[in-house]
């Protein structure tokens, strides 16, 4: 399983130009009022992606997600979901999608059992077709200690269970999930991003979230959403790199009666950016390589060739984090 | 339509699994089982006459309290956004609910029954006034349903979809009441725009279809203003 999402993930690139497109969305507008909720935003996911809306809360995000699975109707724009039109067929639209909205809105005074039964029915699950369905699903997402308890007695951790549960009960082949982590605690995140990942191997996944390594962690791709408007759009190590230029090494040495930044530069071609002392004869430099080489064996030899002793090697990538805070700031 | 019975289950057991139903159900039968045994016994009259007289008063309470959570506790709770990205159109969903209500009513309804049953048994039951008085009954009950479920597709708010509600059904109900105060023509329309008039009509026993065209005329109309409503879902 873990081969088959290495493949897809190394063949992102040629499904993005290549790949069948499950969800288009073209110059999407939808304005509550005055207000422009999502402000002409394109994109094209194609099948089997994993893509990640990320944006500050009240970006647009939920929008977005509403207006694809035709709970919203556009303002302006066209969205195409698997090649139709979503106000012409909402029912065969649905059908392919699995829905989990913010907040994870469940009947709570019903069973869990009874409460998957009925979602089955209403999203047309063949009736000789559901017991296997729910026993599947409930296997799945870990729910067979808690079928026969009422939902509003279950923790959050198992209600987002079910709330997943309930968005695949139907077997889609798209997955649309507002926010599926937020409000739980880290080991639950852990077991629901996995859960994510495991049932939608072979879907087309679209996630929210405003929370960074949410999507470093599961997502093929990064739409970064601000004020209604598409941001950024490309794979989290795509987005590093063109947004936050190259990696910054911290270069820690002890050389004693040298000038280690002279002979850095004078050595290796690299860029110092700045020095400081310690008290105990330390010299740390931080300084970029040209055409951001990955320079550590050399440094490590000129410490080696010139009789310093190395202490500390450092290289810090700019993480999703920055991108974020530079493009939504 | 199969989706829209699941929907109508779901309701009824949401009614039935609370102790809701069992309240109203009670209060209903108590009260009109009061009026009806006041009539019998004390009155020495063997006619449901008393029970279809209170039943409307009861109604205007009893039916918003039914409809108040229909949509508004959906809209609450977030769970309208789930009803309604399942693959069904959003009329069958407003079905599903009124369906639910319906059938409801006609339990109440047919509790009283045993009513009719006992005078009966006493010998003179008024057989064309019973029927139309149990078919006004219900089609009242049912446009009063769909009146409180649109009110309730307008606020998120279960008490404000009771009072919503209620207000829309009193004034329905006090329209044909206010005629003496109104110039002739406008007294008219008044009166034909009156819930109890039509009610007061088919208690006669004479089934017109006059007045089942305006029960379901205006359950056509609340129909149509709650797929209005929820098609533009606002938050």
């Amino acid at each position: 399983m873990g081969a088959y999402r290495d493949l897809l993930r190394c063949s992102a690139p040629f499904l993005r130009n290549h790949g069948y497109a499950m969800i288009e969305v073209r110059d999407l507008t939808k304005t509550y009022g005055t207000e422009r909720a999502v402000d002409g935003i394109s994109f094209s996911i194609r099948q089997g992606e994993v893509v990640g809306f990320l944006g500050p809360n009240g970006a647009g995000k939920s929008t977005t997600m509403r207006v694809l699975t035709g709970y919203l109707p556009a303002t302006e724009g066209t969205v195409l979901v698997d090649g139709m039109v979503v106000p012409e067929e909402p029912l065969a639209i649905r059908e392919r999608i699995g829905y989990l909205p913010e907040s994870t809105p469940l009947y709570r005074d019903m069973v869990t059992y009874d409460y998957l039964a009925f979602v089955a029915a209403m999203r047309r699950v063949p009736v000789e077709e559901r017991t296997s369905r729910i026993t599947r699903i409930t296997h799945a997402c870990g729910l067979g200690t808690v079928l026969g308890k009422r939902i509003d007695a279950l923790s959050k951790g198992f209600r987002q269970r079910v709330g997943l549960a309930q968005a695949m009960i139907h077997d889609p082949p798209i997955l649309i999930l507002d926010e599926p982590t937020s409000g739980l605690d880290p080991n639950q995140i852990v077991e629901i991003r996995d859960l994510i990942k495991e049932l939608g191997e072979k879907k087309t996944v679209v996630l929210s979230t405003h929370i960074l390594p949410e999507v470093q962690a599961s997502c093929d791709r990064v739409l970064i959403i601000h004020q209604g408007k598409l941001v950024a759009d490309g794979s989290p190590r795509d987005l590093q790199a063109s947004f936050v230029g190259d990696a910054r090494i911290r270069y820690t040495v002890l050389a004693p009666g040298a000038d280690a930044a002279a002979v850095v530069s004078q050595h290796l071609d690299v860029q110092i950016l700045g020095q400081s002392f310690t008290e105990g004869g330390e010299t740390t430099l931080t300084l970029t390589a040209a055409g951001n080489r990955d320079i550590r064996a050399d440094l490590f030899s000129l410490a080696v060739d010139q009789n310093w002793t190395l202490t500390g090697l450092q290289v810090d990538t700019a993480n999703l984090e920055d991108v974020f805070r530079q493009l939504t700031a | 339509m199969q989706q829209t019975w699941t929907l109508t289950k779901r309701e009824l057991r949401a009614y039935f699994d609370g102790p809701s139903a069992y309240v109203v159900l009670s209060v209903f039968l108590a009260i009109t089982g009061w009026f009806f045994g006041n009539a019998l016994f004390l009155h020495n009259v063997a006619s449901l006459r008393s029970v279809f007289n209170i039943a409307p008063f009861i109604f205007l309470f009893f039916v918003p309290a039914l409809t108040m959570a229909a949509f508004a506790e959906e809209r609450r709770s977030g769970t309208l956004e789930l009803l309604l990205t399942f693959p069904i159109r959003d009329w069958q969903v407003i079905a599903g609910k009124f369906l639910a209500v319906a059938i409801f009513l006609l339990i109440a309804i047919g509790l009283t029954g045993f009513y009719a049953l006992t005078l009966a048994f006493l010998g003179d039951l008024d057989l064309g006034a019973t029927v139309g008085g149990y078919v006004g009954l219900f089609l009242l009950g049912t446009t009063y349903a769909s009146i409180g479920i649109w009110a309730s597709s307008l606020t998120r708010n279960q008490v404000v979809a009771f009072i919503l509600g209620f207000a829309i059904i009193f004034a329905l109900y006090l329209l044909d009441k206010v005629t003496d105060f109104l110039p002739g023509s406008l007294g008219v329309v008044m009166q034909y725009l009156g819930a109890d008039y039509h009610f007061q009509n088919l208690l006669r026993g004479v089934i017109d279809t006059r007045d089942l065209l305006y029960y379901v005329s205006v359950m056509a109309f609340s129909f149509l203003m709650t797929i209005y409503t929820l098609g533009k879902r606002p938050e």
